[in-house]
């Protein structure tokens, strides 16, 4: 077979390549820029070399929020994920009702972030809010502004409140793919409602739950918006998660070669644990196939 | 193992049905003999699946009941009929390797696992995949997902009946071949109750020891091949089965004569006056070409299909096949078709009319 070859063919990528270069790879050249710089007040620049990173690796502050972050995006996927899974396998299958849970599920989705914020700043406000009022009057401690405790609670149960329809919508469409068929045998196996689970829904949930697992990892790992509006970031930096420390720093006290340095290795780890997640999960498919 | 009563069961997909169209499964009352092997033949759409859902359990019918030897199953839940079931499209649990999959009903009964160990490889052995056994399920083909279907419909000794939902729709044709017959000797040697859905007649006829022909909600024949070949109950088992299927002609008939357009066939018996739309039925097996005493017919086509030659002709404008047997040639002087009295079936409104003996009576009706 002849092959018809036309070097002309690779202008056609160029209005992709023009595109990702002004929405992605120019804004981070400027933040490697920043990183490799100090920079003065009237647009002086000194050569830094790697000077940032080495003092973010060895920065307390920075490994801090790190670890928060983790915890943050642990706790959320591990409510997250079974929670949408099981609120995916009680919803109807089909008819009215159907359609009724599909949108209502997707209303906290079309909720912009910082009004999901301060819903939540509302709600659990101790003089005003439903919340934070009730639960003061019935005996406990809850302030969201003072306690650590309180604080995270709510930070969780907002994003929880806020995600766990993507993770019920996705894993439901996973559910709905599953020929009768499969369940039918599964009856005539006898099998029981948790080897149906099993042995039938998960395997083929396999592919979208992976796909709910990496975005909301990726999207916990970058939040931002929800909390600041909540908590500040607060009581002391017990909230604080990367992109608000980076926030401060960058715009707070205007550091902005270190909060270059640190916006690099934030945006390396979120890719580093990404790909870890995605190239395990492909092999444990590939396993399964073998 | 358990004979199969259907009492005056029917059912209807819509909730509140108004009318016998509504149904996708007509009233029907039938026993499934114990240990006879039994194929449900019949177009797409026609109530099959419906039926053998039915009977398994998964669906439960509008009205009337099942019985599994006198007992009444109708709301019984599905893994209480002890029923295997195979279904059209290969159902295997991906995660499973095959070993664990022909294990799963028995395991689910909380058989021992000798036991479990030991017909897992005796069923592996008939399926033909004792060397693949501890590989992953998900990733095989379609053909040897559909087998280990089979085996686990198999796994269980006990079961009251084996029902296959058009099981071998996805295999190739060699291995159709290789796994009909190994059911037919599963059935043999065990004597399970089985029912096998099928709209291909080739698989029904040689499956099965009694055919059941449906048709549109109805069972239309139940016997033998060899019945529903001589003599089809109804114009649909003429035509369904059969290739090329019963011509059937319109015809005024009275008493042992049948006319169509004029020209007149002799029965060789009384029919009296069947009312109604009256249909002559003959097989192509029956019908042959002649010079002369029979109806004018001219030839469109000539199929040579190997074992026989299939000739299109048209008679009085309708289409009429006939099978020439091998190494017959057409006859060059072919002009006419003549039936086989033996061969003629009339049928009024689609049902066929038993013949009477031949009687001055029948004949002056």
């Amino acid at each position: 077979m002849n092959k018809t070859v036309n070097q002309k063919a690779w202008f056609l990528v160029l209005p992709v390549l023009v595109l990702v270069a002004f929405s992605a790879i120019i804004p981070l050249m400027t933040v490697v820029n920043y990183s490799v710089q100090d920079s003065f007040g009237n647009n002086e620049f000194f050569w830094a070399g790697l000077e940032w990173f080495e003092e973010m690796l060895e920065s307390e502050r920075m490994w801090a929020a790190l670890w928060r972050q983790l915890a943050f995006s642990a706790i959320i996927l591990a409510i997250e994920i079974p929670l949408g899974i099981f609120v995916a396998l009680n919803m109807p299958k089909s008819g009215f009702w159907a359609s009724f849970c599909l949108v209502l599920m997707s209303l906290p989705l079309l909720i912009p972030w910082n009004v999901v914020g301060t819903i939540w700043q509302i709600f659990g406000r101790v003089d005003i809010g439903l919340l934070g009022y009730t639960l003061d009057a019935i005996g406990i401690d809850y302030n969201y502004t003072q306690n650590f405790y309180a604080a995270w609670a709510t930070v969780i149960v907002m994003d929880v409140w806020h995600w766990t329809s993507l993770v019920a919508l996705l894993a439901y469409a996973g559910l709905q793919s599953i020929p009768d068929a499969y369940y039918q045998a599964a009856k005539i196996d006898q099998a029981s409602r948790w080897a149906v689970f099993r042995y039938i829904e998960l395997p083929k949930m396999a592919g979208v739950l992976m796909i709910a697992i990496l975005l909301r990892f990726m999207d916990s790992f970058m939040i931002y918006t929800e909390p600041f509006v909540v908590t500040g970031g607060g009581p002391g930096n017990s909230t604080t998660f990367l992109s608000i420390d980076l926030v401060k720093m960058a715009l707070g006290q205007f550091d902005l070669g270190p909060a270059a340095a640190f916006s690099i290795m934030y945006f390396l780890v979120i890719l580093l644990i990404s790909w870890v997640f995605y190239t395990v999960m492909t092999n444990m498919d590939k396993r399964d196939g073998a | 193992m358990a004979k199969i009563t259907l009492d005056n069961l029917a059912h209807s997909y819509s909730p509140n049905p108004s009318g016998p169209e509504d149904y996708a499964l007509k009233q029907l009352d039938h026993d499934w003999v114990d240990g006879e092997a039994y194929a449900l033949l019949g177009a797409s759409g026609c109530g099959k699946s419906t039926l053998l859902n039915i009977i398994s359990g998964l669906l439960q019918p509008s009205q009337g009941r099942i019985l599994f030897d006198g007992k009444d199953v109708t709301h019984a839940p599905t893994a209480q009929r002890n029923i295997a079931q195979v279904f059209q499209f290969p159902v295997v649990y991906d995660t499973m390797t095959v070993r664990q999959n022909l294990a799963f009903p028995l395991r689910n009964r909380g058989a021992e696992a000798s036991y479990i160990a030991q017909r897992v490889q005796e069923i592996a052995g008939m399926i033909g995949m004792e060397d693949v056994l501890d590989r992953k399920a998900q990733g095989l083909t379609a053909d040897a997902k559909q087998k280990i279907s089979l085996g686990r419909g198999m796994v269980r000794e006990d079961v009251n009946a084996l029902l296959f939902d058009e099981p071998l729709t996805v295999i190739d044709p060699h291995m159709k071949w290789e796994l009909r017959t190994q059911l037919k000797s599963l059935h043999q040697q065990f004597g399970h109750t089985m029912i096998y859905v099928t709209h291909d007649q080739t698989e029904a006829l040689t499956f099965a020891d009694k055919v059941v022909v449906m048709y549109d909600g109805r069972v239309v024949q139940m016997g033998t091949p060899q019945e529903l070949f001589e003599r089809p109950e109804h114009t649909f088992v003429g035509y369904f089965i059969g290739s090329p299927g019963m011509n059937v002609l319109e015809a005024q008939v009275e008493g042992d004569r049948a006319v169509i357009d004029g020209h007149e066939i002799a029965l060789g018996q009384g029919f009296g006056r069947p009312s109604g739309k009256v249909e002559l039925g003959v097989r192509p097996e029956f019908t042959r070409l002649v010079a002369s005493g029979g109806l004018p017919a001219s030839i469109r086509r000539v199929e040579d299909v190997g074992r026989h030659k299939i000739v299109r002709a048209e008679v009085l404008g309708r289409p009429v096949n006939v099978i020439l047997p091998e190494g017959e040639a057409i006859p060059a002087d072919a002009a006419q078709v003549a039936f086989a009295p033996e061969g003629v079936n009339i049928y009024s409104d689609g049902w066929r009319v038993a013949p009477r003996a031949t009687t001055p009576e029948g004949a002056a009706a």
